[in-house]
C-alpha cells in the first residue's frame, strides 16, 4: 500500500473521489447570502475580466483600442479573427501542438500503466525501492535538466525540431506523477478478481489485458488528461527544440505578440483563438482534471 | 499459464517467469526515464565542472570554478532572491484569498458549479497565453489597467507596471496570483467536502456562529490540504520561467530574473554550458533542501491524520 512517507501525491485517489456525494448537503447558517453573491461576482469579474477583454479586443480595431482602452467593440470587426484563421501558420502551430500532445499522452499512459501494474500487484524484492525512483522523480523539475536535454535531443539523438523530440522528454517527465497516481488505482482493484481470473487459467499478463486495463479506464483518463494539458501548455522545452513551422501554439502566440506588438487587436485575436482548444478540452474533461489534481494533492 | 508448479524446478521457472514479466512491464518506463530524466541531470552535474561552449569534447576541467562564478554573480544571487520572494509572496497572497473564497463558496448557492468552473479557467490556460494577454493589459498608455486606474483618479507608474524595476516583480506576482488562485480554491473546496457533516451539525447544535464554525472546524481540518498545496506552490515558484519570460524577459534591469531564466540565458544564449550546469545544480539543491525541510517541518505532522483519512475512505468504498 502507499506508504505515507512522502504524503504528497499518494494514497488512493479513486477511493477518495467517489462515494462522497450523499454527505454534500451544505449548511448555510450565518454569513448573509447577498454579501456572498456580491463577493462571488467580484471574483468572477476579476477572473474572467482579462480573458473576456482579450476576446472582445479581438473584435476591435487598434484605433478603437488606442482611443478608449476600456471600451466595447464599436463597430464589431471580424478582420482580426479572419486574419488569424486564414493564416497558414496558425493552423500549422495548432497541428503541431495537437500531434505533440497526443504523442506525449499516448507514451505517458501506455508506459505509465505498464510500470504501475507490477508496482501495484506483484510482490517482489526491491518493489518499494523501484517505486521510490518515481517518487523522487517528482522532485526533478524539467528546468534543471533542460540544457543537457537540449544537447541530448539535438546533437546525440538528432531529434531536434521534430514532434517526437518534444514528446519523448515530456512523457519522461510526466511518468512519475502518472505512476504515482495509477499505482494505488490499480492496487484498489479487488484481489478476488485476480484470483478468479487465475482459477480460470488466465496468466498475469492476460489478467492485465483483459481485466485490469478495462477496469482502470477512469484512472488512465485522469493521468492522460493531465499529460495532455501539460503538453498543450508547455513552453520551455518547445522553445528550445522547435523552430519555424514546427512551432506549437504557445510559441506561436509568444512570437506573434513580440513581432506584432503594435497590433494589439491582432494579438488579442490570436491569443483568443489559441486558448479555445484548451478551454473546450477543459470544459469537456473538467471533472477528470479536477479529480486528478485533487487525488494528487489529498495526501 | 504454465502447468501448476511441480516440485522445485517448477517453482524456479515460475519465479523467473515472474521476473521476466516485471521486467517486461517496467523496463520501457525506466528506459525512457533514464534516458530523458536521469541522464540529463547527471550530465548537468558533469557539465558544471567543465568550461564548455557547446562543441568538442569536455576537456577544460575547472573544478568548482563555475559554482564560484555563479554564486559570485549578482544577477544569479538576485534571481535566487526573486524566486524566494515569489515562493513567499505566492503563498502569502493565495493562501488567505483562496481560503476566504473557498469558505464562502462552500455552501449551497445558486450557480455554484458554474462558479467553480469559472474560477478554474485561468489555471487551465497556458502560462504563455495568460502572460501575453496580461502583457497587453499592463501596457502603459493604451493598456486597459492604466485606463481604469486613470478613470478613478489614480496615477499609474510612468514606465508602466512592467517597466518600473521597483514594481515589475510585484506585478509578476499579482499576475501569477490571478493564474494560480483557482487551483488553491478548487483544492480547498475539495478538502472542505471531506469534513464530516456531523461536525457542522454538532457545532450548530452547540450554538456556534458561522465564524466560529469556520475557525474551529473548517480551517483546522483543512490543514493537510493547505500544507500540501503550499508544497506544490513552492516547487512551482522555484521553477518559474514561462510567465517571467513573456512578461519581462527578466528585466527591467534584471529586476525579475529567476534561476530558470538565468540558466536559459547562460545555456542557450551565451553558450556557457558549464555555468548553466552549475546554476541548474544549485537550483536543484535549493529545491531539494526546501522540499526536505518542508517535509520534515511541516508535512510530517500530517502523517497520522492521513492514516485516519485513508481508513475512512476505505469504509466508504466498501459500502
Amino acid at each position: 500500500m502507499s506508504a505515507p512517507t512522502t504524503n504528497v501525491l499518494m494514497s488512493a485517489p479513486t477511493a477518495r473521489n467517489t462515494g462522497r456525494e450523499p454527505a454534500r448537503r451544505r449548511r448555510s447558517n450565518g454569513g448573509s447570502q447577498p454579501l456572498v453573491y456580491a463577493i462571488a461576482l467580484v471574483v468572477v469579474a476579476l477572473t474572467l475580466g482579462p480573458v473576456l477583454y482579450g476576446v472582445l479586443g479581438g473584435f476591435r480595431t487598434n484605433a478603437q483600442i488606442a482611443q478608449d482602452p476600456s471600451g466595447l467593440p464599436d463597430p464589431w470587426v471580424l478582420d482580426n479573427y479572419v486574419g488569424v484563421l486564414t493564416s497558414a501558420s496558425f493552423w500549422q502551430y495548432a497541428v503541431n501542438s495537437a500531434v505533440i500532445a497526443v504523442l506525449t499522452t499516448a507514451i505517458t499512459v501506455v508506459l505509465g500503466v505498464m510500470a504501475a501494474y507490477p508496482l501495484a500487484r506483484y510482490r517482489f524484492k526491491g518493489r518499494e525501492a523501484l517505486f521510490m525512483v518515481f517518487v523522487v522523480g517528482l522532485l526533478f523539475p524539467a528546468t534543471v535538466a533542460i540544457v543537457p536535454l537540449f544537447i541530448l535531443i539535438t546533437q546525440n539523438l538528432q531529434l531536434g525540431n521534430t514532434w517526437l523530440g518534444v514528446a519523448l522528454p515530456q512523457a519522461a517527465f510526466a511518468l512519475p506523477v502518472t505512476v504515482v497516481i495509477l499505482r494505488p488505482f490499480l492496487a484498489a482493484i479487488p484481489q478476488e478478481l485476480e484470483e478468479a481470473a487465475q482459477l480460470d487459467g488466465t496468466s498475469r499478463i492476460g489478467f492485465f489485458w483483459r481485466v485490469l486495463l478495462p477496469l482502470s479506464g477512469p484512472g488512465m483518463v485522469t493521468v492522460g488528461v493531465l499529460a495532455f494539458v501539460g503538453s498543450w501548455n508547455a513552453y520551455l522545452l518547445p522553445l528550445l527544440l522547435l523552430q519555424s513551422d514546427m512551432k506549437t501554439l504557445p510559441l506561436g502566440v509568444a512570437d506573434f505578440s513580440s513581432e506584432h506588438s503594435a497590433d494589439t487587436a491582432g494579438v488579442f485575436a490570436f491569443t483568443t483563438l489559441a486558448m479555445i482548444p484548451a478551454l473546450v478540452f477543459f470544459l469537456a474533461m473538467q471533472k477528470r482534471i479536477v479529480n486528478g489534481l485533487q487525488g494528487a494533492v489529498k495526501g | 499459464m504454465t502447468a501448476p508448479a511441480r516440485g522445485g524446478r517448477g517453482r524456479v521457472s515460475s519465479a523467473w517467469r515472474k521476473r521476466l514479466e516485471i521486467a517486461f512491464f517496467v523496463t520501457p518506463a525506466l528506459a525512457l526515464f533514464a534516458l530523458f530524466v536521469v541522464w540529463p541531470i547527471v550530465t548537468a552535474v558533469q557539465l558544471s565542472v567543465f568550461r564548455w561552449k557547446g562543441f568538442g569534447p569536455l576537456t577544460d576541467f575547472v573544478g568548482l570554478r563555475n559554482y564560484v562564478t555563479v554564486l559570485g554573480d549578482d544577477v544569479f544571487v538576485d534571481s535566487v532572491v526573486h524566486n524566494l520572494i515569489i515562493v513567499g509572496g505566492s503563498i502569502a497572497l493565495q493562501l488567505p484569498l483562496g481560503l476566504a473564497i473557498a469558505l464562502l463558496l462552500n455552501r449551497k448557492m445558486w450557480g455554484q458549479g458554474l462558479l467553480r468552473t469559472i474560477i478554474f479557467v485561468p489555471y487551465v490556460l497556458a502560462e504563455v497565453i495568460a502572460g501575453v494577454v496580461w502583457f497587453q493589459l499592463l501596457q502603459p498608455e493604451y493598456g486597459v489597467i492604466d485606463g481604469l486606474l486613470g478613470a478613478v483618479g489614480l496615477q499609474a507608474p510612468e514606465q508602466g507596471w512592467l517597466g518600473d524595476p521597483d514594481l515589475a516583480l510585484l506585478t509578476v506576482l499579482i499576475v501569477l496570483t490571478w493564474k494560480y488562485l483557482g487551483l488553491a480554491v478548487i483544492l480547498f473546496l475539495a478538502g472542505l467536502q471531506g469534513v464530516p457533516e456531523e461536525l457542522y451539525e454538532a457545532a450548530q447544535l452547540d450554538g456556534a456562529s458561522w465564524w466560529q464554525t469556520q475557525r474551529k472546524i473548517s480551517v483546522p481540518l483543512l490543514g493537510p490540504t493547505m500544507r500540501t498545496w503550499a508544497f506544490l506552490s513552492m516547487i512551482g515558484s522555484l521553477q518559474l520561467f514561462d510567465m517571467v519570460w513573456i512578461l519581462t524577459g527578466g528585466g527591467p534591469a534584471n529586476s525579475t530574473t529567476t534561476m530558470a531564466t538565468y540558466l536559459i540565458n547562460q545555456g542557450t544564449r551565451s553558450q556557457n554550458f558549464g555555468i548553466a550546469g552549475a546554476a541548474s545544480v544549485i537550483l536543484f539543491v535549493i529545491a531539494l533542501v526546501m522540499a526536505v525541510l518542508y517535509q520534515q517541518l511541516v508535512l510530517s505532522r500530517d502523517t497520522r491524520s492521513d492514516v485516519v483519512t485513508v481508513k475512512r475512505s476505505r469504509k466508504k468504498v466498501t459500502r
